[in-house]
């Protein structure tokens, strides 16, 4: 069904090297710090170091007498023009400048204007700040007490509780449990962590009173969608609102909220007339913008003596930090955490999700989570290995016995999804094989009689992307369509223009291979465009793998729009029925006589100066694609741990990734986001975390504390694929981009405790740090 | 805070004499990104431990946001920009682009820089060394396994073609 | 990120910078490698009006030999350790130290003296330079003095050079035949401080006895320490694997850890331990050879 294109031509399937590439290896990309522009200045902030404090007074005197600093901006002033608070991404609000109190340590509090950063510096260090403290509330267990500090005194309702969220039958799960012979529960944390991209968060903000127009480029994952935002907060018409992001350093999920900084940039721009350009330092970035996870779980099965599964129970305290500015999909406060059933099959499940307020930093959904798929991912392969170490049982046994099969296919869980297609068992006998199971297996028998210690982690986990269908998904109320825009020119060559937004994931090479499929116009000749929102059709960006199912398909179906009018100049060229023309990548011609036919270049120079009578001239065409469905990617990872006795040390002996995203449009580029993703899952699972003293004080605001794998620290990924392409999307695709991410966590966390379950271990929280290890051999009396 | 006395500095980048007169206290990357407005140096962090801001100056691989600018006077600094000679890419920028050694391109410049030295002084590094080589070097999209293979990649093609020049002093740089 | 103002000076000679350091007093800070002041000036913890940059004073550049020492200049840095053929054929313990500090970058400009001068307990070559029986040489208003190693760390971020002293060579005593040292180190991640490291030097007697044990603790304390009682206890004994446990439980009970982002106390104690027994029988190895 999908034709093979040539090298040249660079369709499905081949790894053509990334157009984007040449400027990047030559220091000629253009991120958003690197933009000048005329006059421009720079922004400061000014942050609060307390956790929970009365705001008593903002003095700037001293900051606005500092030579070279045009405006300082607080709170009060942002309250005049009722700006002081802004909408976030979950329908709350969250303050932009305090006013009144502070609620999480490096809150801001004052926005400093001047005309170079070192003197913005200066004068945010004279900004005079007045606070007067209140108990700090830090652990969520306690955040409903009924004596626990009251956070937000802006909301109606005076507690500590954002939401409570359930899915499933509580009523039926329960009676499965009370009649299961087979119980195994676990609690596990998933610590609050960070994406940490390697560019903060930044814009410059350009307000022209000449013409009127604010021009904003700014690290956005959804300039469409930031757009909207600032029209409706700020009052602009959206059509004097140009948002342009430009070469983005990594995203992952840091640059999908609004953050305070770029508000107060736009507003110091609109009252300067200036262009005001806001860069966040690392600290700043790892403190306050939007951070992951911080999900506090357990999990319960119910199973037969044979350990077949019949009931899930899951529930779930989530830590949102003072405001719940967490990106997701408004009908799911949780985000799909309901994925939760995994890849197995659970006749019943029930899951409910409360999420409260900490004085801690605001957000929740971010570092390639899919919309917390990474919490339930993890979650679902911890308490499944539970169950095996209960039954005694091999763990890819166990999951053997309880996969999905694959002709259930398309799956509705008992949560709710539609599971669109997925093979479990191919994947993990894939990965089974190339790690050599059973052979790690005697090893380990062998190694455990020696006192050596090493584990063997499995992690089958079904991710679900690509949101999503306008009759359950939207973002503030804007429809999670997405979309593209094709123009073949006359001389053949193509430009197209998408919705979504790359931070790094080859959108300019592989978007043009979906033309080069769909129109046999070789990816080399055609240009894509994204993130300019003047320019750009609409759409809701890149995050959650939404890219290849929404983005990915409506470049297709653009691209087949603009077939079947060429079908019709061929006709009309080649002077017969349309009928009778057949296609192959890159011409029409005539069934049964193969040599009478028309290049796709010689219908686009045709579509401008041979114009079939009652055709529009012209080549293009525009698709908004609303995806009937998400789309399911799935796989296996297995990895093979050895622990240091006497250090606790553990070390990453091999990783094997198999991973099934249906069909691939570049290999190479799919390897090297499993290769990153997986970096990510190893940090966090080994050595990161963002924490706070019970003062509010955050341990790990820096890269001093909070740890990123080195090239030392990474072992080498062994990756590997099946294909089981998705029914519903045009050409079977379904992302892949945070598959990693989601997958391998727990990957990581049950080959550590594999390696002690024979010691009586059953669990570890992450990060599993040396010195959590080395604990537990002490407690098991097996230290060295 | 009253300003202080600026310096006069003198530094030669990527072959080419510049002077300006500075604070002391100005950010050796800033005086590259923002005087000199070579903006493929990058600023990843604020405690010294990403390495994007990665330059070579006389010969070493130093983090340039955690030196001032005076301290390189009278001094030779080479930048990602400099790599190239008369716009023939480096056969590291080709490496990278032949195994796919970037994704988003932020962390790039400074691993080039620090592939540019070690290989100068290691001109057939095993992958450990090439590990170590880029341990001050920090990326968040690749994983590093292709910018491993980036670097072997432009280790055979230097060993193969011994004409490409190696010494700085002989790299044009196109700014 | 960004550093309040400062007054830089750029002394041609030692004299010259030991002059400016008396001028200034507290208000000035040495600048030599600068690896470790300057991220504290840009996060505005130190504050320094006047930065003295003693980086182009010629003359301070040297490992080498003489007259019974190894002796290292103050500007030598930790790049010129690692490529030194000296140090890498005679002195691994100090190749191991110079290659677990920060990283590449950071290397080809952070000096040895630095790492000393800094008084930081968390840096590496303070233990080494315990177990190596080292000598600082300091040079001040007052001339050049010498100061026993042992003497050299007062407690944190505080040595024992006066004001308007300059950390200007190193010395160590060549290490009799049959010795030997290693350094090992446990961090979080490459570049990281230590969580603990443990540099032990060992000289053997004809019969593979200790004659002489140095012991060094790294990030343990508020100073790095001295494990006298576990150098004691090896001297006369060989390094098997008992006794080299034994003196490890020693050094471990001479540590005085923190708990902290690192780990626990105990964790730290238990590596000490383990660091200390791994770290002597690489040192009794070396010896032999």
């Amino acid at each position: 069904m999908i034709h093979k294109t040539s090298p040249e031509v660079g369709g499905m399937g081949h790894s053509i090297k990334r157009k984007e590439d040449l400027r990047f290896i030559q220091g000629k990309g253009n991120y958003v710090d690197d933009v000048r522009l005329p006059g421009m200045v720079y922004g400061q902030l000014v942050r609060s170091p307390y956790a929970h404090a009365r705001l008593k007074s903002v003095n700037t005197d001293k900051a606005k007498k500092l030579p070279g600093v045009l405006a300082v901006i607080t709170g009060e002033d942002l309250a005049k023009a009722n700006l002081a608070w802004m909408p976030t991404l979950s329908y709350d609000k969250q303050m932009v400048l305090a006013t009144g109190k502070v609620l999480f340590q490096s809150q801001e509090v004052a926005f400093v204007v001047a005309e170079d950063r070192y003197i913005a510096a200066d004068a945010a260090e004279l900004v005079e700040v007045e606070y007067e403290e209140l108990p700090v509330l830090v652990d969520p267990h306690k955040a409903l007490d009924p004596d626990a500090p009251l956070l937000r005194e802006d909301r109606e309702q005076k507690n500590n509780h954002i939401f409570h969220w359930e899915v499933g039958d509580r009523q039926a799960t329960e009676q499965v449990f009370e009649k299961a012979p087979v119980k195994a529960s676990v609690h596990a944390f998933f610590p609050r962590c960070h994406p940490a991209p390697l560019e903060t968060c930044g814009c410059v903000a350009d307000f022209n009173r000449a013409t009127g127009r604010l021009t904003v480029y700014m690290t956005s994952q959804a300039p469409h969608a930031h757009r909207t935002v600032f029209a409706l907060v700020g009052g602009i018409p959206e059509n004097n609102i140009r948002v342009v992001s430009p070469d983005i350093g990594g995203g992952f999920g840091n640059k999908v909220p609004v953050y305070p900084g770029y508000v107060c940039a736009i507003v110091a721009s609109l009252t300067l007339g200036l262009p005001v350009k806001w860069i966040e330092t690392r600290s700043e970035n790892l403190q306050s913008t939007g951070f992951a996870r911080d999900y506090h779980m357990t999990a319960e099965i119910a199973a037969d003596r044979d350990g077949k599964m019949q009931a899930l129970r899951v529930k779930t305290l989530a830590d949102h930090g003072a405001f719940n500015a967490a990106a997701q999909p408004t009908k799911f406060p949780a985000g799909l955490f309901s994925i939760c059933t995994g890849s197995y099959e659970y006749p019943n499940a029930f899951c409910e999700v409360d999420g409260v307020y900490t004085n801690k930093a605001p957000g929740g959904i971010a570092y390639r989570c899919s919309f917390r798929v990474t919490e339930a991912a993890y979650l679902i392969e911890r308490v499944v290995d539970v169950l095996a170490l209960e039954l005694k049982m091999d763990p890819a046994e166990l999951r053997r016995k309880n996969f999905i099969p694959a002709a259930k296919f398309p799956y509705k869980s008992s949560l709710g999804w539609t599971y669109d297609s997925g093979n479990y068992e191919a994947a993990m006998n894939l990965a089974l094989e190339k790690i050599g199971y059973r052979q790690l297996r005697a090893e380990q028998a062998e190694k455990r009689k020696k006192g050596e210690l090493m584990g063997i982690g499995i992690s089958s986990f079904t991710e679900i992307v690509g949101a999503g269908p306008a009759h359950t998904f939207d973002i503030l109320g804007i429809k999670m369509f997405d979309s593209c825009e094709i123009r073949v020119h006359p001389t053949g060559k193509a430009m197209a223009r998408m919705g979504t937004k790359s931070q790094g994931q080859g959108h300019e090479t592989t978007y043009a291979q979906i033309v080069a499929q769909e129109l046999g116009i070789p990816a080399a000749d055609v240009t894509i465009e994204e993130g300019d929102t003047d320019t750009a059709p609409y759409g809701l960006g890149t995050y959650a793998s939404r890219s290849t199912p929404t983005s990915g398909a409506a470049t297709a179906i653009a691209a087949r729009k603009i077939r079947d009018k060429a079908k019709k100049i061929a006709a009309y060229l080649l002077e017969c029925n349309e009928n009778d023309l057949e296609w192959e990548p890159g011409k029409f011609y005539v069934k049964g006589a193969p040599t009478k036919a028309k290049t796709i270049q010689e219908i686009a120079f045709a579509a401008y100066t041979n114009i079939p009578p009652g055709l529009e001239a012209g080549l293009e065409a525009v698709d908004y694609y609303d995806p009937p469905n998400l789309t399911f990617p799935f796989g296996t990872y297995v990895c093979v741990v050895d622990i240091d006795k006497g250090t606790g040390e553990v070390k990453v002996r091999r990783f094997v990734a198999v991973d099934d995203c249906g069909n691939i449009i570049n290999p190479m580029i799919v390897e090297g986001q499993i290769h990153g993703g997986l970096t990510e899952g190893l940090g966090i699972a080994f050595m990161q975390q963002i924490d706070y003293d019970e003062s509010g004080n955050v341990q790990g605001g820096s890269f001093m504390d909070y740890l990123l794998p080195t090239a030392v620290e990474t072992p080498h990924w062994e990756t590997g694929k099946t294909c089981t392409p998705s029914p519903h999307h045009p050409f079977g695709a379904k992302g892949v981009g945070e598959s990693p991410n989601v997958g391998s966590p727990a990957a990581f966390v049950n080959a550590v405790v594999d390696a002690l379950s024979h010691l009586g271990v059953k669990h570890i929280d992450m990060p599993i740090t040396p010195a959590k290890v080395w604990k537990v051999l002490q407690e098991k009396g097996v230290a060295a | 805070m009253a300003k202080t006395a600026e310096q006069m500095v003198r530094v030669t980048v990527n072959g080419r004499e510049r002077q300006a007169s500075l604070e002391p206290r100005l950010l050796l990357v800033h005086f590259i990104r923002e005087v000199l407005q070579l903006t493929g140096t990058h600023v990843g962090c604020d405690t010294s431990h990403c390495g994007a801001c990665t330059v070579l100056l006389n010969g070493k691989t130093v983090k340039s946001c955690t030196m001032f600018a005076v301290q390189a006077d009278g001094g030779e600094v080479l930048t990602v920009e400099g790599l190239s000679a008369n716009g023939q890419l480096h056969p590291l920028q080709e490496g990278f682009k032949e195994e796919h050694g970037l994704q988003c391109g932020f962390c790039t410049p400074g691993m080039l820089m620090s592939s540019y030295a070690l290989l100068r002084n290691n001109p057939r590094p095993s992958e450990e060394e090439i590990r170590w080589g880029i341990s001050g070097n920090l990326c968040r999209c690749t994983g590093y396994q292709n910018i491993v293979s980036a670097v072997l990649y432009a280790a055979a093609k230097m060993a193969k073609d011994k004409t490409v020049p190696v010494e700085m002093a002989e790299v044009g740089g196109t700014r | 990120m960004i550093p309040p103002a400062f007054e830089y000076l750029r002394p041609k000679t030692i004299p010259e910078a030991v002059a400016f350091l008396k001028q200034y007093g507290d208000d000035a800070k040495i600048l030599s490698g600068g690896q470790s002041l300057i991220p504290m000036m840009k996060l505005r913890i130190a504050r320094p009006s006047y930065l003295i940059d003693i980086n182009r004073i010629s003359g301070l550049s040297y490992i080498k030999e003489e007259a019974g020492f190894l002796k290292i200049g103050g500007l030598s840095r930790e790049a010129d350790l690692e490529a030194s053929a000296l140090i890498r054929s005679k002195y691994p313990i100090i190749l191991d130290t110079a290659h677990v500090i920060a990283d590449p970058q950071v290397r080809n400009l952070a000096t040895i003296a630095g790492n000393l001068a800094h008084g930081d307990p968390a840096n590496d070559h303070p233990a080494t330079m315990l177990a190596l029986g080292a000598q600082i040489v300091a040079t001040g208003p007052a001339g050049e003095r010498i100061i026993p190693i042992e003497e050299f760390f007062l407690s944190v971020f505080s040595t024992a050079l006066k004001p308007g002293e300059i950390l200007t060579e190193i010395r160590i005593p060549i290490p009799p035949a049959h010795s030997g040292g290693a350094y090992l180190k446990l961090e979080r991640k490459v570049g990281d401080f230590a969580t603990a490291a443990v540099a032990a030097q060992v000289t053997l007697d004809g019969n593979g006895a200790v004659q002489k044990a140095g012991i060094g603790l790294t990030n343990v304390g508020p100073t790095p320490i001295k494990a006298r009682k576990a150098e004691e206890f090896l001297r006369g004994k060989k390094v098997d694997e008992a006794n080299a446990r034994q003196a490890g439980q020693l050094a471990a009970e001479e540590a005085q850890p923190s708990s902290d982002l690192r780990g626990p106390a105990e964790y730290k104690r238990g590596l000490v331990k383990e660091l200390a027994r791994r770290a002597l029988s690489r040192a009794a190895e070396r010896a032999e050879a």
